[in-house]
């Protein structure tokens, strides 16, 4: 089983001293949710969980313990960021131990929330079942029909970059051809487009919990809390809130690894990943390249090359 | 005062509100996102998610609000207030602990040393039409910190959802002004016999769970605690904690301004933000999660009780159900009364 193998290799390597501080999931008090944990003793080891619950892209935290040799949990999405990071040179003194797990896809809650009536208290994985229960009822759901827009789309869910792999490698395979937001996106008019973005950004809060979730937004200073110069302003504006979301999402390009974390940490249950996911798939028409997916490829976006296509310069 | 209000009867009554208010209420934005806002017609109104994302608190105090505009001209220009609110309002179906989270904001800015206009003048121009929290989530726990499920204090009307209909209790002065309202019927005897079964089976699932009670003494206590260093851990440092809860009431002041004509805004600001404590130096008094995570703990359950005598939470548990990372502030609770934070491995995630 997985998540014991896991919790051995953890407790193995904590004993060991191989390393600080292992980052990995854990339950916690709400169903259909994990929890990051941060351990540090053998012992703690046995905390660790694996599920389809399991929705952070814990490679931000990276960021936030970069003194320490930490051990990081990661599915395929979450080692395609540690590469992306790893290029833009973020890891300088101590890299990473990455103990990686081939991901299953993931099991979108607020779907499941969605598709029954009154509050969930337990829910459960059985094979591909999802046993859901709540005060007054209790139903089976079939868990492929819940997963999230982008582990559908997801054809990398084995973390070959890690350096411990637990469980075999999984097929290289997306359930789909293209994210369905994107597609669905295409096939709008840029009229339609414009007025699916302006009401999706429209009800943004300014959280800011999307670049928070994000392993790429480690900025030292995002230019929404520079005051000098003032970017952007702080207010609600429709303006304001569009500025925000098409920087956000086109400092991604060729960065993002389409885990989808900005969306899942969203509040207000804004879709994000179409913006981040057409330009993935735009540099991956252009320049052939996917994110973090071979570790020396650089991104194309800080690199020059006289073959580069130049057909946008008119 | 007691009444009936049949459910068919009520996008009625509330097209008569209309008539003579401005009302606010939830509404959906998307499938199971709600904010409380303006309603132009009844059938905006949804009041089926228990505790919409941002609370009623933004009826009072918006999220972003221009305080005056103003036109540089020579040495002074005109500077024109935006604090007058015309119309008489209606808070709509906005449920207890959200109303009693109205009354902690206003301990602050309608003070003795100092009176926010903004608030004021709308907290004066509004009543309040409270619904009873029927069946609160397991996330609730607003009677541990002072409430209950059908707490009425601070409601000018409570309405009471029997099913078809609802009970509505006028409760105050404002509340009076509706008792010929053309939709009120008298209520039935075994009307009150199932309120007080609601009431009991409500307060029943919210119980007494979470020790509250005296935590402003132990976090005193608690200052350079442990608790600190291992709690904020996962916090990832968003906002979402602070601006969906009903009592969180930090603003920044910015002026928005294109050459000689701007507007002074107000926004709401949160102490997890990096820039929230950030002086002009360049130097930060609470320079990482540690100290913006004690912050926001230390306001609701220290520093607020000390000067008003109630903790700043309600137990809405709005910050449990949205949190990104699950940081669940009854188990930061929990471990601040028992423990003060000492061996946390393992126990606190």
């Amino acid at each position: 089983m997985i998540q014991q193998k896991l919790q051995e290799k953890a407790k193995e390597l904590l004993a060991k001293k191989e390393v600080d501080l292992v980052i990995g999931f854990s339950d916690w008090t709400l169903p259909l949710r994990t929890t990051p944990v941060f351990i540090r003793t053998p012992d703690g080891a046995k905390s660790l969980v694996w599920n389809s619950f399991c929705e952070n892209n814990l490679t931000a935290y990276l960021h936030k313990f970069s003194r320490l040799k930490v051990g990081l949990v990661v599915k395929g999405c979450d080692a395609r960021s540690v590469v992306a990071l790893n290029l833009e040179k973020r890891f300088p003194n101590h890299p990473p131990l990455l103990i990686g797990i081939p991901c299953q896809r993931l099991v979108d809650r607020k779907k499941v929330k969605k598709a029954v009536k009154g509050e969930i208290l337990q829910a459960v994985e059985q094979g591909d079942l999802l046993l859901v229960k709540g005060e007054n009822f209790e139903v089976s759901l079939k868990r492929d029909d819940f997963l999230y827009a982008s582990c559908r789309s997801c054809a990398h869910r084995t973390p070959h970059q890690a350096h411990i792999l637990i469980g075999d490698p999984v097929e290289e395979v997306s359930l789909v051809e293209a994210h369905p937001d994107v597609s669905e996106l295409e096939g709008m008019s840029p009229e339609e487009r414009w007025t699916f973005f302006k009401k999706e950004t429209g009800r943004c809060i300014r959280c800011y919990a999307c670049r928070e979730a994000c392993p790429m937004c480690y900025c030292a200073e995002c230019f929404v809390d520079s005051s000098r110069p003032k970017w952007i302003e702080k207010s609600l504006s429709p303006q304001d809130l569009a500025f925000y979301h098409i920087v956000r999402a086109y400092h991604q390009t060729g960065r993002c690894s389409g885990c989808g974390a900005c969306e899942r940490a969203c509040p207000m249950d804004i879709r994000l990943t179409y913006l981040t996911q057409k330009l993935n798939q735009e540099v991956k028409d252009l320049y052939g390249f996917e994110t973090g997916i071979r570790p020396e490829a650089p991104p194309p976006l800080s690199t020059f090359d006289p073959e580069d296509e130049q057909e946008f310069i008119k | 005062m007691m009444f009936k209000l049949d459910k068919k009867d009520f996008d009625h009554f509330l097209k008569d509100l209309l008539e003579t208010h401005d009302l606010f209420a939830p509404v959906q934005l998307a499938e199971g996102v709600s904010v409380f806002k303006k309603i132009d017609n009844p059938g905006e109104v949804s009041l089926s998610q228990l505790v919409p994302q941002k609370s009623a608190k933004e009826v009072f105090f918006p999220q972003s609000e221009v305080m005056f505009r103003y036109q540089i001209a020579g040495n002074q220009g005109p500077t024109v207030s935006e604090q007058k609110i015309e119309r008489e309002r209606i808070l709509l179906g906005a449920r207890p602990c959200d109303i009693e989270a109205i009354a902690i904001i206003e301990k602050v800015f309608v003070g003795e040393d100092y009176t926010d206009v903004y608030f004021l003048e709308k907290r004066k121009k509004t009543t309040i039409i409270t619904l009873s929290c029927n069946h609160p989530l397991t996330t609730c726990f607003c009677s541990s910190t002072g409430g209950s499920p059908f707490r009425r204090e601070g409601s000018d009307l409570f309405l009471i959802d029997l099913g078809e209909s609802y009970l509505v209790e006028l409760l105050t002065e404002k509340g009076l002004i509706f008792s010929k309202n053309r939709f009120f019927k008298e209520v039935d005897p075994n009307d009150l016999t199932l309120v007080k079964e609601l009431e009991e089976k409500a307060f029943e699932k919210v119980g007494y769970a979470i020790p509250v009670e005296g935590i402003e003494k132990r976090l005193d206590l608690m200052t350079e605690s442990f608790f600190w260093d291992r709690s904020h851990e996962k916090c990832i440092g968003c906002g979402v904690c602070t601006f969906l809860c009903p009592t969180c009431h930090c603003f920044d002041i910015t002026d928005e301004a294109v050459n000689l004509k701007g507007e002074r805004v107000r926004n709401w600001d949160s102490c997890l933000f990096p820039t929230y404590s950030l002086e002009t130096s360049g130097h930060n008094p609470r320079p990482t999660g540690r100290e913006r995570t004690r912050q926001r703990l230390m306001h609701k359950f220290n520093y607020y009780p000390k000067i008003f005598g109630r903790v700043a939470c309600v137990g809405c548990g709005r910050c449990i159900i949205y949190c990104p990372v699950q940081f669940d502030i009854r188990e930061a609770i929990r471990y601040a009364s028992s423990k003060r934070g000492e061996g946390l491995e393992g126990k606190f995630r």
